[in-house]
Formats: structure tokens, C-alpha cells, sequence
């Protein structure tokens, strides 16, 4: 009996939400009486065993280049092997796009219960109860996993990353990998931005910045505060800006610590994406617009007065600390 | 080749959400539900632009739930689809309706099952990838388009950070999302068709639950926007800097 955590890597690095979850694997194996492990696959050029820092016991590492690629029936081949020869009974991810592959292919190799889209650490006192996000953020299910192995899948910036002083102990694990029957022709990857499901802060933009010419306020207040850029699903559908910036309750749902909006009425399918955010400000001349009432902080004001402004005055902050 | 399309029912994106029986159940009163948008605009619809390509396709739509379901399953018919199976229960689990889609799509021997890359009730995004691996096929998830080429699958799929395009053989299961088509309305020929193609309804396949609602909460209200004159946005920034410490 132990927990196991599935860390994700792309392009040889460990991601933030990957952190997320050890710590929520670590403090869930606490809850059980028992202690956590985790699971990389592929190359990758990171410490592994400073994933001790983060709660993690052991790592158990397939290096193999071909794992590079991701193949969620081979991932799920795999995960299955390392648990059953490690004994963990309960499986932890960040509920990425790879683990909404992974997860449920496991739940039916394992006859596990699966949670996607976890909030809070189990709750042991009745049974093994886990609060998950549902109505894309507008409410929480306590759901309760009625199998004996369990896999939770955690939203990313829902749990706080906790460090100790620790060294993971490194577990090669050998096997013969599955060839994949998926070619992949082209891969296309976005480089150089914060991923907008990962970000601490994200700067958003409606129509009400009247066309794609004027989004250098919007990517330049995000750069300052190295922030990713998202935008209201009308932006999206009239090609101002890529569709993976749609954020909302058919878009991504995201939770950052501080989430700007410019220019954005916040009609209720808007905000079913946004509203876990920490911080809310919104900027919009309407003063009428529905967003205030959801905000933390408000300006009603011409946007391309005002964002300029912010900008500066936030260069002056930095500047002077 | 035959396409299974399966239709959720989800409450609309307007509709308050509310708890009842002590906050175990979610509310219906007055909720006017849906087709799950991600099945209905972009599996559904990219399915019947297939058919309209080359009409020896053939598109079965699948729907798991009660009798008040049909509405929403005429609906999906009228905009396109052959016919309809609803396997009649009211069970909820993700692995229990898996399990029925998983049992439909062997007994009909489908080439290519379509789902929504999640539905915008429960946001679970399992069901897909459940299935695939029921039946032992290949999933690709969060797929932005999707074409058939000499007899495989062409479809370009978001990824961790970027897209890629994949090349497959059928049969597979596909998660479908924006990018793949584009939202269409019934016209008034579908509607009048749809009442007479066939809507089979069946008997659940035994299957177990692995998961149950305990209960369901609201978030906490929020205290109350405070408001910066937009003379002075610098008194926005100490605010967020010194007050809400998130700059
Ligand atoms: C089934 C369904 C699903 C949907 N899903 C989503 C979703 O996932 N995400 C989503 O975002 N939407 C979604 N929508 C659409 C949603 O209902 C709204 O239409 C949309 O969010 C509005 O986008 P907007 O706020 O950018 O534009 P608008 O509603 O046009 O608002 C523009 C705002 O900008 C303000 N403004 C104008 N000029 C300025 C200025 N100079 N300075 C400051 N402010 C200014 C205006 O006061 C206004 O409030 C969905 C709708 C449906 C029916």
C-alpha cells in the first residue's frame, strides 16, 4: 500500500502542476499512513531526486526516447506495470490534457474509482470522499470512491506546492516499452509562454478591445507580470486570438492566483471559467457589466486609457524595488 | 463505415445550479437542459459533414439515461444521424456508462466512436478514454479536426503545450473540441425527419459503479468588488501588490 504520482515532463522538464501533485500525493499517503512515490517517463535532464523535496520517497524512472512521444495506452501499460510491482493502491495526477488520457485507462485496468478534477485532499472520516470541481467551476462534488485502488486527478493552482528537506531514491524500472500504433506526423509546440492552465497570473481581453491590433496592451501587461494571455470565447470564434486562449465554460477553466479581465462583459458561460481565480480585477467602461459583481477589484474606465497607466505604474514599482 | 456519436444531456449554460434533498441532488426546477455543447457542435457536427462527403457512412447516435432524455436525442437527430440507441438508466458513474457505450459498440462494430472532450456538468473528460480502453483501441483526446485519408484517421489533436497531427487506423475513439466544426442549427426538414428515424431503446449492460455524488456545494460568495477611480490605477497596483499580495 502506497501512493503513487505520475509526474509530467515536457521537453525533459518537470512541470509546475506535477509539483502540485507530489505534495497532494504526499499529504494524501500522510492521511493513509503510508508514504508516496512517483513515476516519470521518458528522457528527462531534471534532479529526480530532489522530487524528495516535494514528499516523494522513491521515483521510478522508464528512461526510454521513444517515451518522449506520448501514447496514453502505452503510458497507461506502463503506470500499470510500475504500480503493480511497487504495490501503491492509490494513484495521483494533475488533470492535464495527458492525464485525461492516462487516468480513465487506468481506472478500467484497475477497476479504480477515478476523481478528474480534484480540489481538496481526500476525506477519510465516512468512506474516501474527494471534492472535485463541477457546472465548470460554478460548484463543488464531494464524490465518494467506493473501489479499494483509487485514482485522483488534481486541477492544476488548486493545491499549494509544501517542501521539506528530502532525497527521492531513483528505481530504474526495466521493461519492454509497446510500440505505439499512433503515428504523429507534426508536432507543432508553443514555445517561450507560460501555459495558460499553469499560470499564477493571467491577463485576459474581450471584444471591448475593438480588434487584434490593440492586444499588444493586453500581451504587455502580461509580460510584465509574466503573466499568460487568455480571451473571452467571441475574441476566439472571430480569430483575434488563437482558440486555445478561449477560456470559459466551453473554453480551458482556469484557476490562477490573480486573473485580469479587459474588456470582457463576464456573461455567466465567461465566468464559469474563471471564477476559481484567487483575485479577480476587472477593467471595463460599463459599469453595469455583470463581471463587477463577481470581482475583487474594479476599474470603470476606458480600457485604453487606463491599461496604459497600469502598465507604467507597475514599471515604476519594479523599477523602484 | 459506421460512427457511434455519443450525446450527453447537460443543463444549459445559463441555468442556475442549484441542490436539493440536502444538497445530494442537483435541482431541475426550471432548468432547461441540452445537448452537451462539445458533443452536439463539434462530434455530432463533424460526423454529419463525414456522411456528407461520402453517404455510405452511417452515424448511430448513443444517448445513456431516462425516457426525459428523448427530447434532447430527437434533437441531436434532427440535426443530422441515422438513427438513436438509449441504453435506459439513470446511472451516472463513469466507468457504468463506459461500460454501456463499450457493450453498444461491440455488438455494432463500429469503425469510429466520437465524445466531447468533456462534459460541461460533471467536467469529468474520462468516458472517452474509457471506452477506448474497454476496447483495447487507441484514444486521441482534445482532437481540433479530423479527416479520413486512404482509410486512416487524420486528426490534429491539442497536446501539453501545443498540437500535433496523428495518423491511425480504425477503429478508434476520438474526444472532440473546437476546431472541428462548426455549430449548426436544425432546419425545418431535419426536425419533421427526425420524428420518424429510429430511436431504439435498450436495457443496461450489467456493469459495476465505482464512484457516487456524497454531496454537492457551493462556492462561497464573494465579499464585494472595491472600485478604483480610473484617475488613479496606480492605487490599483499598490492594492494588489500590498493588499492582495498577488503582484
Ligand atoms: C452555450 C454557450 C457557451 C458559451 N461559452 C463561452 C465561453 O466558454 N467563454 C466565453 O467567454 N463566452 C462564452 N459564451 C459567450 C458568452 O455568452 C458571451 O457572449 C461572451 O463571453 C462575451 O464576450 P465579451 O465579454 O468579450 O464580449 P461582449 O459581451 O461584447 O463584452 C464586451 C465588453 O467590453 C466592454 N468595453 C467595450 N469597450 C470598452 C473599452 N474601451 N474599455 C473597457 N471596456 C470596454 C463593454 O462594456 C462590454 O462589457 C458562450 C455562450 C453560449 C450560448
Amino acid at each position: 500500500m502506497s501512493v503513487l504520482v505520475f509526474i509530467d515532463q515536457t521537453e525533459g522538464k518537470i512541470k509546475k502542476s506535477s509539483y502540485e501533485a507530489a505534495s497532494y500525493g504526499a499529504q494524501t499517503a500522510s492521511l493513509l499512513g503510508t508514504h508516496a512515490e512517483g513515476i516519470i517517463l521518458g528522457k528527462t535532464e531534471e534532479n529526480l531526486s530532489a522530487l524528495g523535496n516535494y514528499g516523494l520517497k522513491k521515483v521510478h524512472t522508464i528512461e526510454d526516447n521513444q517515451l518522449n512521444k506520448f501514447d496514453a495506452q502505452v503510458y497507461a501499460k506502463l503506470i500499470h506495470e510500475v504500480l503493480v510491482s511497487s504495490g501503491a493502491d492509490t494513484i495521483v495526477f494533475s488533470n492535464n490534457i495527458s492525464a485525461k488520457a492516462i487516468a480513465p485507462r487506468l481506472s478500467v485496468k484497475l477497476k479504480a474509482g477515478l476523481v478528474s478534477g480534484a480540489v481538496a485532499l481526500p476525506v477519510l472520516s465516512n468512506g474516501f470522499i474527494v471534492k472535485k470541481s463541477v457546472f465548470s467551476g460554478k460548484a463543488f462534488a464531494n464524490i465518494s470512491i467506493n473501489t479499494s485502488k483509487k485514482i485522483i486527478s488534481v486541477n492544476p493552482n488548486s493545491f499549494n506546492i509544501s517542501t521539506i528537506e528530502g532525497t527521492a531514491e531513483i528505481i530504474p524500472f526495466s521493461t519492454s516499452i509497446p510500440t505505439s500504433i499512433i503515428e504523429t506526423t507534426t508536432v507543432n509546440k508553443i514555445t517561450g509562454e507560460v501555459p495558460l492552465g499553469e499560470a499564477d497570473i493571467v491577463v485576459s481581453g474581450g471584444r471591448g478591445l475593438k480588434g487584434p491590433e490593440n492586444w499588444g496592451l493586453v500581451t504587455e501587461l502580461a509580460s510584465l507580470l509574466n503573466a499568460a494571455t487568455a480571451c473571452s470565447r467571441p475574441v476566439a470564434d472571430i480569430h483575434w486570438r488563437p482558440h486555445h486562449e478561449h477560456v470559459g465554460q466551453t473554453g480551458l477553466a482556469i484557476a490562477p492566483n490573480l486573473y485580469i479581465a479587459i474588456g470582457i462583459s463576464g456573461a455567466i458561460q465567461h465566468l464559469a471559467g474563471v471564477n476559481r481565480s484567487k483575485t479577480i480585477v476587472v477593467i471595463n467602461k460599463d459599469p453595469e457589466a455583470p463581471f463587477f459583481k463577481a470581482a475583487d477589484y474594479g476599474i470603470v474606465g476606458d480600457a485604453f486609457e487606463v491599461v496604459p497607466k497600469i502598465i507604467d505604474s507597475i514599471k515604476k514599482m519594479k523599477s523602484s524595488s | 463505415m459506421k460512427i457511434l456519436v455519443c450525446i450527453s444531456k447537460t443543463p444549459d449554460t445559463t441555468a442556475k445550479i442549484a441542490f436539493a434533498d440536502n444538497n445530494t441532488k442537483f435541482s431541475a426546477d426550471g432548468v432547461q437542459w441540452i445537448i452537451n455543447p462539445y458533443d452536439e457542435w463539434y462530434s455530432l457536427v463533424r460526423a454529419i459533414e463525414l456522411k456528407e462527403a461520402d453517404s455510405s457512412i452511417n452515424i448511430h447516435l448513443i444517448n445513456i439515461g431516462g425516457s426525459d432524455n428523448e427530447p434532447i436525442i430527437r434533437k441531436a437527430l434532427a440535426l443530422g444521424g441515422d438513427e438513436a440507441i438509449r441504453v435506459d438508466t439513470d446511472k451516472n458513474d463513469s466507468f457504468y456508462i463506459a461500460s454501456q457505450i463499450a457493450h453498444i459498440a461491440k455488438e455494432g462494430n463500429y469503425d469510429l466512436i466520437l465524445t466531447g472532450k468533456e462534459t460541461i456538468d460533471y467536467n469529468g473528460s474520462s468516458v472517452g478514454a474509457m471506452v477506448a480502453e474497454l476496447l483495447d483501441t487507441p484514444f486521441i483526446s482534445h482532437a481540433t479536426k479530423f479527416n479520413i485519408e486512404s482509410g486512416n484517421a487524420i486528426v490534429v489533436r491539442e497536446i501539453e503545450g501545443g498540437e500535433e497531427t496523428n495518423k491511425v487506423a480504425f477503429p478508434l475513439v476520438v474526444s472532440c473540441q473546437k476546431g472541428m466544426a462548426e455549430q449548426r442549427i436544425p432546419n425545418m426538414k431535419g426536425i419533421m425527419g427526425a420524428r420518424t428515424k429510429p430511436l431504439k431503446v435498450v436495457e443496461p449492460a450489467a456493469a459495476e459503479e465505482f464512484t457516487a455524488v456524497a454531496t454537492f456545494d457551493l462556492p462561497p460568495a464573494k465579499a464585494g468588488v472595491k472600485l478604483v477611480s480610473p484617475e488613479t490605477p496606480e492605487e490599483l497596483v499598490r492594492l494588489l501588490h500590498e493588499e492582495a499580495k498577488v503582484i
